[in-house]
C-alpha cells in the first residue's frame, strides 16, 4: 500500500514537472531541439533543475542502508558502453526529434490532447512490443 | 519572467517544472530504491518487459503522469500545446517506442536520473539523443517539413 501511493505520489509529481515545464508542448521541445532556428533553451532550465535535485538525492543514497518504504535498492549496475545502447539513444532522439514528445510528455499529455497523445502512446507502446518480439525470437 | 534575446522562453516555470520532476525521481529514489524511468515503467506496465519494479506501482507512477498534468491545467487554467498530425505522431511514437527500449530509457531515466548520478552510459545516451534531436530538427527544416 505505502509503494503503491509512493508510485502514485512520484508519478504525479512527475506529470505536473512535465506540464508546468512546457515539456507537454511538443512546440517547446521542437523549440529547444532547434538550436541552428529560433532555439527556446526553456528544457535547459527543466532538465538543469531535475538534474541538481536528482544530484542531491544521489548523494543521501550511500548514507541510507536500504530505501525508506523497501527494503533494498534495485539500481541499473551496467556500465558497458554498447552499439545496442547508442543504436537505441539514437533512434529515440530521431523520433523525439520528429514529433517533440519523449514518453512522460506523451503519457501526461492524455489529458491535454487526448487523441493526438494515445496515437503517440499507442505507436509507442507498439514499437516496445517489436522489440520485445524481436529479442524473443532470438533467445 | 523572460531572457534577453529568448522571448519565447519560460526559464522560472521550466526550473519550477524541472525541481518538481527532480523531486518525483527523488521519491522514486529514496522512497522505493529505484530509478524513474518512464519508459521502462512504462513497458513494465504494460508486460512488455522494463522495470523490475512490482506492474501495480509501475501503473500507479504512469497513471500520475495526466493526473500531475491534470492538476497543472486545472490550476493554471489551460496548457498550451501543439501537436504533429496523426500519421507523425504514429511514426514518432514507433520509433521512440524501439529506441528507448533498444537503448535501456530516454530523457527521465538515462537524461534525468543517470546524468545526475554521473552515470557514463546514460550520459553517453543523452548526448546521442540531444544530437540526434537535433539533427532531426535541422534536417526536417532544411527540407521544409513543417510537421506543429
Amino acid at each position: 500500500m505505502r509503494t503503491t501511493l509512493t508510485s502514485l505520489v512520484s508519478g504525479t509529481l512527475f506529470g505536473a514537472g512535465l506540464a508546468l515545464g512546457g515539456m507537454t508542448d511538443p512546440a517547446r521541445v521542437r523549440g529547444f531541439l532547434d538550436i541552428f532556428g529560433d532555439w527556446d533553451p526553456t528544457l535547459a532550465f527543466v532538465m538543469g533543475g531535475a538534474v541538481i535535485v536528482m544530484a542531491i538525492a544521489w548523494r543521501i543514497v550511500p548514507r541510507l542502508a536500504e530505501p525508506i518504504f523497501v527494503g533494498e535498492f534495485h539500481l541499473p549496475t551496467k556500465s558497458d558502453l554498447t552499439p545496442r545502447l547508442m543504436g537505441g539513444a539514437a533512434l529515440f532522439g530521431i523520433g523525439w526529434g520528429i514529433a517533440g514528445l519523449c514518453p512522460g510528455p506523451g503519457i501526461a499529455a492524455l489529458v491535454i490532447e487526448p487523441a493526438s497523445a494515445a496515437i503517440f502512446v499507442v505507436a509507442m507502446l507498439a514499437g516496445m512490443a517489436v522489440v520485445r518480439l524481436a529479442e524473443g525470437t532470438y533467445s | 519572467m523572460t531572457l534577453p534575446g529568448f522571448p519565447e522562453a519560460a526559464p522560472l516555470a521550466g526550473l519550477a517544472g524541472g525541481v518538481l520532476i527532480g523531486l518525483a525521481a527523488a521519491v522514486m529514489l529514496l522512497g522505493l530504491g529505484r530509478i524513474a524511468g518512464v519508459s521502462g515503467l512504462a513497458a513494465k506496465a504494460v508486460g512488455l518487459g522494463g522495470s523490475g519494479i512490482a506492474r501495480g506501482g509501475a501503473w500507479m507512477f504512469i497513471v500520475g503522469l495526466p493526473l500531475g498534468a491534470l492538476i497543472v491545467m486545472l490550476a493554471s487554467g489551460g496548457i498550451d500545446a501543439t501537436f504533429a498530425s496523426p500519421i507523425t505522431l504514429a511514426i514518432a511514437g514507433l520509433i521512440v517506442g524501439i529506441g528507448t527500449r533498444l537503448g535501456s530509457g530516454c530523457t527521465s531515466g538515462h537524461g534525468v536520473c543517470g546524468v545526475s548520478r554521473l552515470s557514463v552510459r546514460s550520459i553517453v545516451a543523452t548526448v546521442t539523443f540531444m544530437a540526434t534531436g537535433i539533427a532531426t530538427v535541422a534536417i526536417m527544416n532544411a527540407l521544409g517539413l513543417e510537421v506543429l
